[in-house]
C-alpha cells in the first residue's frame, strides 16, 4: 500500500506521491532532473558545493517530526516531491463552487488560471536561490552560513514541488512550462524572471534577512492562499511548503534582530546615545538603526508590490473559481463567495489617499496585502523590544504602503513614508533619509568579511540565543571544503 | 440578482456619461497615448497609453490598452507618417511601458459601451489597421511590430496588421487571442482573418490558438507563423533595429526627402448641428433622419507641376476634399447615430475635377500624387462601409467627375436631374469618367466600383471607358447603367421625396444588413472577410446575452464572477 507520510526513496526522486508507480510523471521529472542539478551547480560557488552543511531533510509530512538533520553535501540533497497529507472530504472552500469535493484533476475550464498561478510562484522559488548566490563568500558566521543554505536548498524544493504539480497536471504545456523556470533567471536580461522584486541583487546580509523576513512573507501569504485552493494537489503541495517556509522568515527576523541588538550593543559599550550619530556608529563597525530602517523601507516596499493591483480581476476569478482563497479562508466565518461583500481599497482621489469601498470579490490582492502587513508588523515589534531593552531610543516602522511603490494605484507618485504626498523637491530632499543611498550600500558592504570558524561571529551581528537542532554555540554547522 | 446592485465600477461603466462630440481631428503635440521617434528612413512608434486618458469617464486604460481615443491618435500618426514623412520606409510599432505591448480593446470600456459605440468603435479600428498594413505596398512604408512583454487580443491584432513581427524570447512574452475563453467574443479587429489570411496559420492551429488563454510564445509563436522571427532579449532592441534598417534599404522606392504639413482643417460645428468645412458642408434634418453632404468643385485651376503641388501641400483640391469628406463621414458615423440616410450631393466644375486629377494621375509615381490618390481610395472604402443608407443626389451645376463620381457607385442608389429646370441656370447635371474610375480606387472586393457595377457585364465596363471625359447627361448615363434613376423637372422633386421618407421609416438594422450584403458583389478578400465575415458575426455575438447580458461575459469581466451563458447552440 501507498505510504502517504512517509517520505519513499525507492525512485531517484524522493516522495510521497507513489512515483514509483506512476511512470509517466517519474519519466518527466528523471528528464527534467539533471537540468536542475546544472542549474544548482552553476549557481553555488564550487567550494560550498563540496562542504559539508549540517542540514534538515525531509522524511515525512507528519507535522510532528517531519525532518531529520545531517551532514550533506548540497548537490546530493534529496530534493523531493512532497505533499501535505490529504484531508478526507475535502471540499472547496471558496468561490462559486464552494462547497462541492475538492478537484482531484485539474478542472478543464480552470486549466489556464492554475498553471499561470503554479508557474508564477514556481518561479520565485528558484530565483532567491540565483539572487543569494554569492552570500556565502561573506557569511558572518558558519552558523548563518548553514542558514542560507538551508533556505536555499528548500527554495529548491519548492521549485521541485511546483515542477511536479505542472508534469503531472499539465502535460506537454506544463513540461515546457517546467523547462522554462530553469530558462529564466534572476536579473537576466534575457530571460529576467517573472516578479520585480525577484529581479533585484541581495548584495549583502542584511539585504538576505530583510527578504527572508519580507519577501519570503509575501511567499508565505501567497502559499497560505494557495493551500486553500479547490483543486487539492495544490493545496497539500502549499500546506507543506509552508512548514518549511516557517524557518526563512525565523532566519529573517533573528538575522535583522540579532544585527539590531549589536548595534545597540556596541552603542552601549561606546557610550554613544544618539541613534543618529551614523559616523560615530558606524565606526564602531556596526549598522546604524537609521540605516537598518532604510532596508527595511526598501524590503517591505518591494514586497508589497508582490500582491499586484489593488483592484484585480485576476484575483477576482482566481478567488471565484476556487483555485485561490483567502489568507485563512477556511476560519471566515461569511458565505466564502463574496457575492454581495465590499472590502475598503485605497484609492487616490483629487490628490487625496482614501479607501473606498469595492466589491471584496475584485479586492482579493488588498485583503491579502492587509493580512501581509499586519503579520509583518509582529516581527517589527519584536525588533524594537530588543532595542528598547538596550536602551536605546529608536523606533523601527513600517512605511506607510503608498511609499515607493511601482505597482497599484500608488505607483508613480510620490509619497514619503508616513503617506504624505510629496512634490518632486520634497521627495528629492527626503529620499535619502528613507532609502538606502549607494553609500550606505557600500559601507555595509565593507562590513562584509566572512567569519568561518565555528562559534565565531563578524562584529556587526549578535550570535544566536540558540543554536539550530539544539547544537551549542561551538557546533561546526559548515564543514568548509577547502582545496 | 443584478450585477449593478454589487459592482459599483461596472456599473459607473455600464452608464457612461455621454461625452461631447468625439473629434478625429489631432496633431502630435496633443497625443497622450503615442510619442514617435525620427531617424531617418526609421521611425519609432510607441504606444504609452494614459491610463486616465479614456475618451469616457468608468474605466482605467490600463497596461496599454485602448479605445477609441487611442485609436484616433493612431490613425493620425499613420496618415501624418505617409503624408509628413514620406522619407520614413521602417515604422517599427513597440510599447512604451514594461512588460505589457498591448492587453487589447479596455473590457471596461467594451462592456460600458453601448452597441452603437463598440459597432462604429471596431470599424473604426479596423480601418486605421487596413491603412498601415497596406503602406508597405502603396507607399513603401513598412510596419514592423517588435514585441515585448504580452501582446493579447487587440494587442496581437495590432502587431498583425504590421508586417513583420518581431518577438522577444525572454520565455514569458506571448501572443495571444484570449477573447473567446476570456471575454466569449471574438478578436474582432481582424484578428481571426489575418492569422489565416494573412499569415497563414493552419486552421487546426489557428483553433488551439484562438482558444488559449495564455497564448503562444518563443520559438513555438514562428513555428505557427505567429510571428516572422523570435530573437534573444538581450539583443532584442539591436535585432529590431537592425531589421528596421534592413527593410528601409529594401525599400526600392526612391524616398522623397521632406514630406508635407497636414495643417488643421478649416471646420466649423454650428448649433444646428451642421458642419461647415472649406469644401465640405454638413446640413442635417433631424426630423428627417438625414444628413446631407455637399462637396464643392475646385475653386482654381490645378497647380502647374508637382513643385508646385509639394508647395500647395494640404491646400490642394482633392487632398482638402479627401480629408474633410473623410472627418466628416467620421464626424456623422460616431456623433450623429441616428441619421440613418445620407445623401450626397456636389456642386461645381466637372472639368476642373477632372483636371486636378489628371495631375496626379499623370505624375502618379510622384510620392505625393501616390499618397492623395490612394487617400482618396481610403476614404472611398470609409464610405462603402458606412452603414447609412447612401444616396448621390446629382444635380444640376455638380461636379461628380473621376474621383468624385466613385460616390455615385459607393451609394446604394442615386437620382439625377434630366433635362433642364424651370428657373434654374445652372449647367445641366452631367457625370464624367476618367480613367482613375477604372483602377486607382479600387473597392475592398479587390474591383473598381464600375467592375463590381457590372458584375454580370463586363462590356459595359469597356464601353464606360470609352466615354473618358465626356460630359454624360441623364439619358445617356441611365442608359450606360451609371445612375439609378433620372427624372425630369416634373417629377423629381416627389421622386425624391418619396423615397427619401420611405428610406428613413425601414428598420435601420434590416437596412445595414441589405446595403452591407449589396455593395460587396464579387470576390472575398481578407479585407471584405474582416469587414463582412468577422465583423457580422463579432456583432452579432455584441447583441448576444452571453456577451452582453447583465449576466453575460463582457458585465461581469472584472468582477472575478464568470459569465452565464445559455448553451443552446444557434
Ligand atoms: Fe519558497
Ligand atoms: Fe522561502
Amino acid at each position: 500500500m501507498l505510504d502517504l507520510i512517509n517520505v519513499s526513496y525507492d525512485t531517484q526522486i524522493p516522495n510521497n506521491v507513489g512515483l514509483s508507480s506512476d511512470k509517466r510523471v517519474l519519466k518527466a521529472l528523471e528528464k527534467w532532473h539533471p537540468g536542475y542539478i546544472n542549474w544548482w551547480n552553476d549557481l553555488i560557488p564550487d567550494n560550498f558545493q563540496k562542504s559539508l552543511v549540517y542540514l534538515r531533510t525531509a522524511v515525512s509530512v507528519d507535522p510532528k517530526g517531519w525532518a531529520k538533520f545531517d551532514y550533506v553535501k548540497m548537490p546530493e540533497y534529496r530534493w523531493g516531491v512532497l505533499l501535505a497529507p490529504a484531508v478526507e472530504d475535502r471540499r472547496i472552500p471558496c468561490g462559486e463552487h464552494a462547497g462541492e469535493p475538492a478537484w482531484q484533476e485539474v478542472p478543464g475550464e480552470y486549466r489556464a488560471m492554475l498553471r499561470r498561478l503554479i508557474v508564477i510562484q514556481g518561479d520565485t522559488e528558484p530565483a532567491s536561490v540565483e539572487q543569494q548566490r554569492f552570500l556565502a563568500l561573506s557569511a558572518p558566521s558558519l552558523y548563518d552560513m548553514r542558514n542560507l543554505f538551508q533556505v536555499n536548498v528548500e527554495e529548491g524544493r519548492h521549485l521541485w514541488a511546483m515542477v511536479y504539480l505542472l508534469h503531472k497536471y499539465f502535460g506537454a504545456d506544463g513540461r515546457e512550462e517546467a523547462d522554462d523556470l530553469l530558462r529564466r533567471s534572476s536579473g537576466s536580461e534575457e530571460a529576467p524572471r517573472m516578479l520585480g522584486a525577484f529581479n533585484e541583487e541581495t548584495p549583502d546580509w542584511l539585504s538576505f534577512f530583510m527578504f527572508t523576513y519580507f519577501t519570503d512573507r509575501d511567499g508565505k501569504m501567497q502559499l497560505e492562499a494557495l493551500a486553500q485552493s479547490g483543486f487539492d494537489p495544490l493545496s497539500r503541495t502549499c500546506r507543506f511548503m509552508l512548514t518549511e517556509e516557517a524557518h526563512h522568515m525565523f532566519v529573517g527576523e533573528t538575522g535583522v534582530g540579532r544585527t539590531i541588538q549589536r548595534t545597540c550593543e556596541a552603542m552601549n559599550e561606546a557610550g554613544i546615545e544618539d541613534p543618529h550619530d551614523v559616523d560615530a556608529i558606524r565606526a564602531l563597525g556596526v549598522i546604524d538603526l537609521p540605516t537598518i530602517q532604510k532596508k527595511l523601507n526598501l524590503h517591505y516596499t518591494l514586497s508589497l508590490d508582490l500582491f499586484g493591483q489593488e483592484v484585480s480581476t485576476n484575483a477576482a476569478n482566481a478567488f471565484n473559481a476556487g483555485i485561490k482563497g483567502r489568507y485563512m479562508e477556511h476560519r471566515l466565518e461569511d458565505d466564502h463567495k463574496l457575492t454581495d461583500a465590499t472590502y475598503p481599497v485605497w484609492d487616490f482621489v483629487e490628490g487625496k489617499l482614501i479607501r473606498h469601498e469595492v466589491p471584496a470579490l475584485t479586492a482579493i490582492n488588498m485583503r491579502l496585502r492587509d493580512d501581509y502587513t499586519r503579520d509583518a508588523a509582529g516581527g517589527v515589534g519584536r525588533w524594537n523590544k530588543i532595542i528598547e531593552k538596550t536602551g536605546i531610543r529608536f523606533e523601527m516602522k513600517l512605511p506607510h504602503e503608498s511609499f515607493n511603490r511601482k505597482i497599484g494605484v500608488f505607483a508613480n507618485k510620490l509619497f514619503d513614508p508616513e503617506g504624505k504626498l510629496l512634490t518632486g523637491a520634497e521627495y528629492d530632499a527626503g529620499i535619502n533619509h528613507w532609502l538606502p543611498t549607494k553609500a550606505d550600500g557600500d559601507f555595509i558592504q565593507s562590513l562584509m568579511k566572512p567569519v568561518y570558524e565555528p562559534g565565531q561571529f563578524a562584529g556587526w551581528i549578535a550570535p544566536p540565543k540558540v543554536g539550530i537542532d539544539n547544537k551549542p554555540g561551538d557546533f561546526e554547522y559548515v564543514k568548509l571544503y577547502m582545496a | 440578482m443584478s450585477d449593478t446592485s454589487t459592482v459599483s465600477q461596472d456599473s459607473a461603466a455600464a452608464t457612461h456619461a455621454a461625452p461631447g462630440r468625439i473629434d478625429f481631428q489631432t496633431d502630435p503635440s496633443r497625443y497622450r497615448h503615442w510619442r514617435v521617434e525620427h531617424d531617418g528612413p526609421v521611425a519609432q512608434v510607441f504606444m504609452d497609453v494614459d491610463e486616465k486618458g479614456g475618451l469616457f469617464p468608468g474605466y482605467e486604460l490600463k497596461l496599454n490598452s485602448y479605445d477609441l481615443g487611442v485609436d484616433i491618435e493612431l490613425n493620425d500618426i499613420v496618415q501624418r507618417m505617409r503624408f509628413e514623412h514620406p522619407e520614413v520606409r521602417a515604422v517599427v510599432m513597440r510599447s512604451g511601458k514594461e512588460r505589457v505591448f498591448c492587453a487589447g480593446a479596455n473590457i471596461r470600456m467594451l462592456g460600458g459601451a453601448s452597441h452603437v459605440h463598440k459597432v462604429n468603435f471596431c470599424k473604426f479600428t479596423n480601418e486605421t489597421r487596413n491603412a498601415y498594413e497596406a503602406a508597405a505596398e502603396e507607399s513603401g512604408q513598412t510596419w514592423i511590430a517588435a514585441v515585448q512583454g504580452s501582446c493579447a487580443g487587440g494587442g496581437y491584432e495590432l502587431a498583425l496588421a504590421c508586417n513583420h513581427i518581431v518577438l522577444t524570447d525572454d520565455s514569458t512574452s506571448s501572443v495571444s487571442l484570449p477573447e473567446i475563453p476570456l471575454l466569449a467574443v471574438l478578436p474582432g479587429t481582424g484578428g481571426l482573418t489575418r492569422v489565416t489570411d494573412k499569415r497563414r496559420v493552419r486552421r487546426d492551429l489557428a483553433d488551439v490558438f484562438c482558444t488559449m488563454e495564455e497564448g503562444v510564445k518563443g520559438r513555438r509563436a514562428r513555428d505557427w507563423g505567429l510571428v516572422d522571427e523570435v530573437v534573444p532579449n538581450s539583443r532584442f532592441d539591436e535585432a529590431v533595429a537592425e531589421r528596421a534598417r534592413a527593410i528601409a534599404d529594401a525599400s526600392s522606392r526612391a524616398a522623397p526627402r521632406k514630406g508635407i504639413a497636414l495643417t488643421p482643417l478649416e471646420r466649423q460645428f454650428n448649433e444646428d448641428g451642421s458642419v461647415g468645412y472649406s469644401l465640405v458642408e454638413v446640413t442635417l434634418d433631424r426630423a428627417a433622419r438625414r444628413a446631407t453632404i455637399l462637396l464643392k468643385g475646385p475653386e482654381a485651376a490645378p497647380p502647374a507641376d508637382m513643385a508646385a503641388l509639394e508647395a500647395e501641400g494640404a491646400r490642394f483640391y482633392l487632398l482638402r476634399l479627401a480629408r474633410e469628406l473623410d472627418d466628416a463621414i467620421l464626424h456623422l458615423r460616431l456623433n450623429e447615430t441616428e441619421l440613418g440616410l445620407i445623401v450626397l450631393r456636389s456642386q461645381g466644375d466637372g472639368a476642373a475635377v477632372l483636371a486636378h486629377e489628371a495631375l496626379l494621375l499623370q505624375n502618379a509615381e510622384h510620392w505625393l500624387a501616390n499618397e492623395i490618390l490612394h487617400y482618396w481610395k481610403r476614404v472611398m472604402k470609409r464610405l462603402d462601409v458606412t452603414a447609412r443608407s447612401l444616396v448621390a443626389v446629382i444635380e444640376h451645376g455638380s461636379c461628380f467627375a473621376g474621383p468624385l463620381a466613385e460616390i455615385l457607385w459607393a451609394a446604394d442608389r442615386s437620382y439625377m436631374m434630366e433635362d433642364e429646370f424651370e428657373g434654374d441656370n445652372r449647367p445641366v447635371a452631367a457625370i464624367r469618367l476618367s480613367p482613375g474610375n477604372f483602377g486607382r480606387y479600387p473597392m475592398a472586393n479587390g474591383l473598381t466600383r464600375l467592375q463590381t457595377r457590372f458584375l454580370g457585364v463586363p462590356e459595359a465596363v469597356e464601353a464606360a471607358e470609352e466615354q473618358l471625359g465626356t460630359p454624360l447627361e441623364a439619358e445617356a448615363a441611365r442608359e450606360m447603367g451609371l445612375i439609378t434613376f433620372a427624372h425630369d423637372d416634373i417629377d423629381w422633386e416627389d421622386e425624391l421625396r418619396i423615397f427619401l421618407e420611405e428610406r428613413a421609416s425601414f428598420s435601420p438594422d434590416a437596412l445595414t444588413g441589405m446595403e452591407a450584403n449589396l455593395r460587396f458583389a464579387g470576390p472575398e478578400t481578407m479585407e471584405t472577410r474582416i469587414f463582412g465575415r468577422l465583423t457580422a458575426w463579432q456583432n452579432w455575438i455584441f447583441q448576444r446575452p452571453n456577451a452582453v447580458g447583465t449576466e453575460g461575459s463582457l458585465q461581469r469581466y472584472g468582477t472575478g464572477r464568470r459569465g452565464e451563458f445559455d448553451m443552446r447552440r444557434v
